[in-house]
């Protein structure tokens, strides 16, 4: 049985879209950026309702950045929206200099990151882009599991005062948590207690794990999964409990195998707590077009994927 | 220091040339050329254009200015020090560890000086800054201006050309650029590097305001600044022509002294091509002082 319930497949971005609008109500230092995919990555509704303080710089990320970081010296709180890929692989000297460096509380949020964008293929799955971003000082990194999850998100950086990347989704997906559920950047949100194995997932994989931990416990394999919205900064106090706990873990994301959420929970366990970890990631090669689904399974990210590297990591695991 | 007449500009501007090559000659690191090139325009921002505040560097109602080719900020570091933001000595510090007069500036939130609103010397970057904030000021209805002082070789960067559109588009018209026009960038003169005519025409074919001048003439810079004020409806660039290495006879127009700061010899020389102003140095070298032989104890 599901310990969590999909109450209906609302899209993150979407979430996005609606919170932008929320805070643009409540302040009018609130401004947005558009890169000509305001519709698709939700930029829009901001845009018709506050039309006056959405600045379209068309398709110039590197000027979506720098303008960006440009409003935020003149006292005003930016978000910079497009595609996952070009919000970070293609400005990244600009968020190194203007934003990181200068640190300056610009927020880049960016819409369809991962494989699952789909038919648009490689070029447009942005697989790289919380490595990238979380390697740069003074940047928080976030990757909200569902679509309350991403407004509860937005909202929270309305007021904070550092620069940050927040990743989300194309796809419609499950909504598993609600409206009164505890978003606190920095603190992991344990959804489900075990004790053999954590599985600590972000984004569309928080509910991957959810599948996962069903079909584990039926072979009697007690399973913690964890939330790890924020992966930078991480909460390492959780992984290390994680780790002492449970003495195993899974990492699961919509990223490369190298240098993302995975990446950054075997930096705390090395230094920490060294116990078993096994990656459930894309294995250091560009995707495809696709359907989203049949992308996960062909790439090994999905939650059969996220069940065997739990076994696995048992095996590995010393009684 | 309050504001200067245009009279009494040039005595400045010398006065930061030499500043410049004594922070060099400490710091043994860093930009000669276009720092002596653009002296005159410094001391015309800082002595009698910009509104700004030195006791209230965050005053709301300030003019902004943006160093996009941050390279060039020893001069900006001489102007910020004459007009009272920074203490004189500190220019003593530049690039050193420890200090606030990064070899590229870093902003004064961070680890920078008062003056500084963000970082620079990735080229490039500044303009796509300079109209962010110009767009920002502009919602609050606010009258303050947006400088931001381009290199010539900087244009090359494609992200000038992406903010370039953005401020015609949005019709940016609280916003001057300069282009330091030295024709010099750091491998050869910008026209065998990278052929930037007809500049003033590209300017204006992405739908700005193009003036031209000669940026080593204080009154004629001053003018044009004060003409590009009255402009509206488009943002403004002033192509202010200048000659790298101004002010000293060996380095002037050499592209070759972008980069290189001037060794002990090269430093006593430039000296001596510039008069020392009423305003004093900010320090007296050992070689500068006259040991006068008191004869017997």
């Amino acid at each position: 049985m599901l310990k969590y319930q999909s109450k209906e497949m609302k899209a993150t971005r979407l979430g996005f879209g609606e919170a932008l609008v929320e805070l643009g109500r409540v302040n009018q230092n609130v401004v947005v950026l558009g890169g000509d995919v305001s519709g698709s990555v939700r930029t829009d509704l901001f845009m018709k309702a506050f039309p006056d303080r959405f600045f379209s710089v068309g398709v110039a990320e590197q000027d979506m950045m720098g303008t960006a970081a440009g409003l935020a010296v003149a006292g005003k709180i930016p978000f910079a929206s497009t595609y996952g890929e070009f919000a970070t692989g293609r400005p990244f000297d600009q968020i190194r200099q203007s934003i990181a460096y200068s640190e300056l509380p610009v927020r880049i949020c960016a819409s369809h990151c991962g494989i699952t964008v789909g038919p648009d293929g490689a070029t447009h799955q942005s697989l790289e882009d919380v490595a990238i971003m979380r390697v740069l000082p003074h940047m928080t990194v976030i990757c909200p599991c569902d679509y309350w999850e991403t407004k509860k998100a937005i909202h929270a950086l309305m007021t904070w005062p550092k620069p940050a990347y927040v990743r989300f989704f194309r796809d419609n997906s499950p909504v598993f948590t609600d409206e009164s559920a505890q978003f606190i950047i920095g603190k992991a949100n344990t959804l489900i207690d075990g004790s053999d194995v954590t599985v600590i997932a972000c984004g569309l994989h928080v509910w991957e794990a959810i599948l996962a931990e069903e079909k584990l416990t039926a072979e009697g394999i007690s399973v913690r999964v964890v939330n790890m919205h924020t992966i930078k900064p991480i909460d390492k106090d959780c992984i290390v409990k994680a780790a002492r706990e449970t003495g195993a873990i899974v990492t699961a994301e919509d990223h490369q195998i190298h240098g993302g959420l995975g990446s950054a929970v075997a930096e705390v366990l090395t230094q920490n707590c060294p116990v078993p970890q096994e990656f459930v990631a894309v294995r250091d090669t560009f995707g495809e077009s696709g359907k989203g689904n049949d992308l996960m399974k062909k790439y090994g990210i999905e939650k059969d994927d996220i069940v065997r590297a739990a076994k696995r990591a048992l095996q590995r695991k010393k009684k | 220091m309050h504001t200067l007449t245009v009279d009494e500009l040039p005595e400045m501007a010398r006065q930061l040339r030499r500043d410049v090559i004594k922070m060099l000659l400490i710091s043994k690191s860093g930009h000669s050329g276009g720092p002596l090139g653009l002296a005159d325009v410094f001391a015309a921002l800082y002595f009698n254009i910009l509104n700004v505040d030195p006791a209230r560097p965050r005053w709301e109602g300030r003019d902004y200015f943006f160093l996009s080719a941050g390279h060039l900020c020893p001069v900006w570091y001489a102007a910020l020090a004459r007009r009272g933001f920074i203490p004189l000595e500190e220019l003593a510090t530049l690039r050193q560890i420890n200090g606030r007069l990064q070899g590229h500036p870093a902003p004064a939130s961070t680890h920078g000086v008062p003056g500084v609103e963000i970082a620079s010397g990735a080229l490039g970057q500044g303009l796509s800054v300079a109209v962010g904030c110009a767009l920002g000021l502009r919602l609050d209805g606010k009258p303050n201006r947006v400088y931001v002082l381009l290199g010539d070789g900087e244009l090359d960067e494609g992200q000038i050309w992406e903010a370039a559109m953005t401020a015609s588009h949005h019709q940016v018209d609280n916003l001057i650029a300069i282009v330091d026009r030295n024709h010099c960038q750091i491998d050869n003169r910008t026209e065998k590097v990278m052929e930037l005519e007809p500049l003033a025409e590209k300017w204006k074919s992405f739908g700005w305001h193009a003036l031209e001048c000669n940026g080593n003439d204080i009154p004629q810079f001053v003018d044009t600044v004060k003409q590009a004020q009255q402009m509206c409806g488009k943002p403004t660039v002033i192509i202010a022509q200048t000659y790298m290495g101004r002010g000293v006879s060996f380095m002037e127009d050499d592209y070759r002294w972008h980069g290189v700061p001037p060794n002990e010899e090269q430093g006593k020389q430039a000296l001596d091509e510039i008069p020392p102003t009423k305003f004093g140095d900010f320090i007296e070298f050992e070689w500068e002082k006259r040991t006068v032989e008191v004869g017997a104890k």
